[in-house]
């Protein structure tokens, strides 16, 4: 083979027209990343078990409620104090953590698998890649989520009714908390892809994630019974409970005034992300 | 076109590229040699944006590459580390690119074609071989018709057929008019397709040049020639860009600035016999080895080293 040691001009007429339509845009990484996200298969077992855990805790509840009323047997003063709205709302924790999972994956995944050099050569402006993860992946766990919170309601409503924890969709409030669960699923989702993206590993990302969401709130019983009430309202978990609790008292926020501290720690995980994202080589 | 000013990147203490220049021009194959750790992949990322210059500038057609409003379509870029999430099949992997561009499903298809992918394209990426994995790789870089397209280490992995095959398409890509850059550790590798050669070691440039100029440079095209009276014989033949270097003792002279044949016609007519008369071409490896022995970062000892 013949070795060419002429260098061309610098002035090669162009290679052909630039493709006007071919562009990056907000929507376009959307779809890309709707897309990039139903194309895994751990997206549908996450989120399957995820709506499991919201309905079939909720029946389980509620048939194990139906059976000690019906035999009359005393119960646990918590316990006996249920309706079937907090039956019903028995596996939001579960469903959390699954949800929370899966966001952490969407963004720490693609950096322990090296997909992400492929995403942010094809989106080098790099900041849309993380706002259509967010939205793409909290509005999926929305929809899913409020899915589950009303099949598992209108279960359990029905296995307890007749009995003194018997409630329907009519009831005062019954329909916000449904949404409010709802909202706040999307919202710890959205926390588990911006701490994805700040920790960039997947085992890191979920341990903050549960640590956050299930073990803070316990360690605050280390703090001066003063502090507590104080603050442990304003954690992620407690604030996003009490967007969908029905009752609320001194310890608890309203549900708007836990909806926006929930939203402040979503938009604080976000903003960690963006300020990474923008910052480190990828 | 890629050009790179100053390009600088330090991973704290550690300069892995050190204040490099160079233009890839369009038209042609522009290897990037050097040995591994010189700075290569490195550089090959701060064209695409995935590390910043830490001083410097590199811009891709005029612009930085996030500057652009379609990046695919400027630059395809083959990255040495897998880019690809193992649990999405190739057709996913290529669409989830297309989206972000607009690009068509039907190009997509094109190339699970170009790239021979066809029979495994709906298959978990995960389970392909290094082989195929490149040919993935390489269909997403051509996704977008990029003017720009730059290959990092492509033939690793891969079996004659498709080294040939690859060898081919670098240089189809560069008749079209496309600036080709591929980055390589194997000089013989490049030599075979490559018009232009950007040779770097410890994150520098060591040349900027062709084939021949570098075999040339490195001191190629030696003639040695022993005769009985190499005194002589050097007399005859000095000259301005001659150079003449022999051991006392020794009946043979090694030449370089004039061939074979003008040394043999010389000594003929000065009555001169020679007993040799060879044309010691030295090797492209040589030629490399020689550039880059001082910038290799990992030397091979063959003697275990002693204690200082």
């Amino acid at each position: 083979m013949s070795i060419d040691t002429g260098i061309r001009p610098a002035t090669v007429a162009p290679l052909r027209p630039v493709d006007p339509r071919l562009k990056v845009t907000g929507p376009r990484v959307l779809r890309s990343e709707w897309a990039k996200l139903w194309s895994l298969r751990s997206t549908w077992i996450t989120l399957g078990l995820g709506l499991l855990f919201l309905i079939a805790f909720g029946v389980i509840g509620a048939l194990r409620y139906k059976s000690m009323t019906g035999a009359g047997r005393t119960m646990d003063p918590d316990f006996a104090d249920s309706t079937a709205l907090s039956l019903a709302q028995f596996g939001v924790p579960f469903a959390m953590i699954a949800f929370g999972v899966l966001g952490v994956l969407t963004t720490a995944g693609e950096y322990s698998t090296g997909m992400i050099r492929s995403t942010l050569a094809a989106v080098p402006r790099r900041l849309p890649v993380l706002w259509s993860k967010a939205t793409v992946y909290g509005l999926i766990v929305y929809v899913v989520g409020l899915l589950g919170a009303v099949v598992a309601f209108a279960i359990t409503s029905a296995v307890v009714s007749g009995t003194k924890a018997a409630m329907s969709f009519t009831d005062d409030g019954v329909l916000r908390s449904l949404a409010g669960s709802a909202v706040y699923l999307s919202l710890a989702g959205i926390i588990g892809v911006a701490l994805g993206a700040v920790l960039r590993s997947t085992a890191g990302g979920i341990s903050t994630m549960v640590g956050t969401f299930l073990l803070l709130p316990g360690l605050m019983s280390l703090l001066p019974s003063s502090w507590q009430t104080h603050i442990t309202r304003y954690l992620p978990s407690n604030a996003g409970e009490s967007i969908f609790a029905l009752h609320h008292d001194a310890g608890t926020l309203s549900p708007g005034a836990g909806l926006l501290v929930l939203l402040g720690w979503t938009l604080l995980a976000l903003g960690g992300a963006a300020y990474r994202l923008r910052r480190s080589d990828a | 076109m890629i050009e790179a000013r100053q390009l600088t990147k330090q991973y704290g203490e550690k300069t892995a590229v050190d204040g490099v220049d160079f233009t890839v021009r369009p038209g042609a194959v522009t290897g990037f040699l050097g040995p591994n750790g010189a700075g290569k992949s490195t550089t090959m990322r701060m064209v695409i944006g995935l590390d910043a210059p830490t001083a410097g500038t590199v811009t891709v057609n005029g612009r930085q590459y996030e500057r652009h409003s379609a990046p695919l379509h400027e630059v395809g870029a083959l990255l040495e580390a897998r880019s690809i999430h193992p649990g999405r099949s190739a057709f996913d992997h290529l669409m989830g690119l297309a989206y972000t561009h607009g690009i068509s499903r039907a190009r997509v298809d094109e190339m699970i074609e170009l790239t021979g992918l066809q029979s495994v394209a709906r298959k978990r990426a995960g389970g392909f071989s290094l082989g195929m994995g490149q040919r993935l790789g390489i269909a997403a870089a051509l996704l977008g018709d990029p003017a720009t397209v730059m290959l990092d280490e492509p033939v690793n992995g891969l079996d004659p057929e498709g080294v040939l095959w690859i060898r081919n398409l670098l240089t189809s890509l560069a008749a079209e008019g496309r600036t080709v850059f591929v980055s390589s550790h194997l000089m013989a590798e490049m030599a075979l397709v490559a018009d232009h050669l950007i040779v770097v070691g410890r994150g520098r440039v060591l040349a900027d040049t062709t084939v021949q100029a570098l075999v040339r440079e490195v001191g190629g095209d030696t003639v040695l020639v022993s005769s009985a009276d190499p005194g002589r014989l050097r007399q005859v033949l000095a000259g301005p860009d001659i150079e003449i270097t022999g051991r006392p003792g020794s009946e043979q002279l090694s030449v370089t600035g004039r061939t074979a044949r003008e040394i043999g016609l010389t000594a003929a007519e000065h009555g001169i016999a020679l007993f040799e008369l060879t044309t010691k071409a030295i090797s492209l490896e040589e030629a490399f080895m020689e550039l880059t022995k001082d910038a290799v970062e990992y030397h091979a000892t063959s003697t275990p080293a002693r204690a200082a």
